[in-house]
């Protein structure tokens, strides 16, 4: 089988992404609880963070001019892929700290692996990527990892 | 807890039927500005979807919420492995569904097959999440 993933494109794998530091403040855990549906009483008032509050604290803030036509933000951590439409994908997340207002956490992402498979109608390029949280006394809060298929 | 922690055991369903005010808060929190969320024309004529689409990590969410809700404060999330099979949209009706699959009664460890499931009962985003129960609620 002939590859579509060149050694220029495989080269990107271990990019990391510049540390991204958020502070976690109640009004945002309210506001995520409420939209989520949440019926718990502690993540309604924002006394701790529900699971996955790290997907709205750490999600792409850019100028409206680098969002694509879409609405959507631009991932510069990611290649030029020879695929480009993106299929259903793949989360896996280790919790390992409980996330509270005025919490500082940081995140840095960082592209782990490219590969490629066949699919029932043409070759599916994978790629991951991992996200590490930690707070600021350095102990790891969560372990994030995204997989993506492209066709 | 109820159901007590054992392997077989099926906890309560929960039935999501979000509207287009759910999602547009949704995505708002999470500041996500894609159109397929929010604007009908761009969704339907140019994208083709039959409606506004739903937000994947907001299923990821329910697949938490339907263990968190059985959990309480006896324990943690400490896991969870998912993927989205198929897109969703408003005016669906979406059950979040879980069984737990491995008890461990000395650690507390509780692995739980978790869903999504669609009117037509497809599993939209299956996954399996892991549990630790604090020592009091072994």
């Amino acid at each position: 089988m002939t590859s579509l993933i060149s050694e220029q494109l495989l080269a990107n794998v271990g990019r990391q992404s510049r540390p991204q530091r958020e502070i976690v403040t109640r009004r945002d855990i309210r506001k995520y609880a409420v939209a989520t549906g949440s019926r718990q009483q502690k993540y309604l008032d924002g006394d701790v963070a529900p699971p996955m509050f790290h997907v709205p604290l750490f999600w792409d803030v850019v100028a409206l001019d680098q969002l694509s036509p879409d609405g959507v933000s631009i991932d510069t951590l990611l290649p030029k892929f020879p695929l480009e439409r993106a299929m259903a994908g793949g989360l896996d997340i280790q919790y390992l700290k409980p996330i509270h207002p005025g919490d500082w956490l940081t995140a840095v992402r960082t592209l782990t692996a490219i590969y490629e498979k066949a699919g029932r109608s043409g070759p599916l390029i994978f790629y991951e990527v991992e996200m590490e949280i930690r707070d600021d006394q350095g102990d790891l809060v969560l372990r994030e990892k995204t997989t993506r298929i492209l066709r | 807890m109820n159901p007590a922690p054992a392997a077989g055991a099926v906890l309560p369903e929960r039935q999501h039927k979000p509207d287009t005010v759910q999602l547009m808060l949704y995505n708002a929190a999470l500041w996500n500005g894609h159109r397929i969320h929010f604007d009908l024309p761009y969704a339907t004529e140019i994208e083709g979807y039959p409606a506004l689409v739903l937000a994947g990590p907001m299923l990821g969410d329910w697949l938490h919420q339907v263990v968190d809700e059985w959990l309480g404060d006896a324990g943690v999330i400490t896991s969870i492995a998912y993927s989205n099979r198929g897109a969703t949209y408003v005016g669906d009706t979406l059950t979040a569904t879980a069984v737990i699959t491995a008890y461990d009664a000395e650690t507390g460890e509780v692995m739980l097959d978790v869903s999504i499931l669609n009117e037509q009962g497809d599993a939209v985003a299956p996954g399996t999440v892991g549990v630790r129960l604090h020592r009091g609620a072994r």
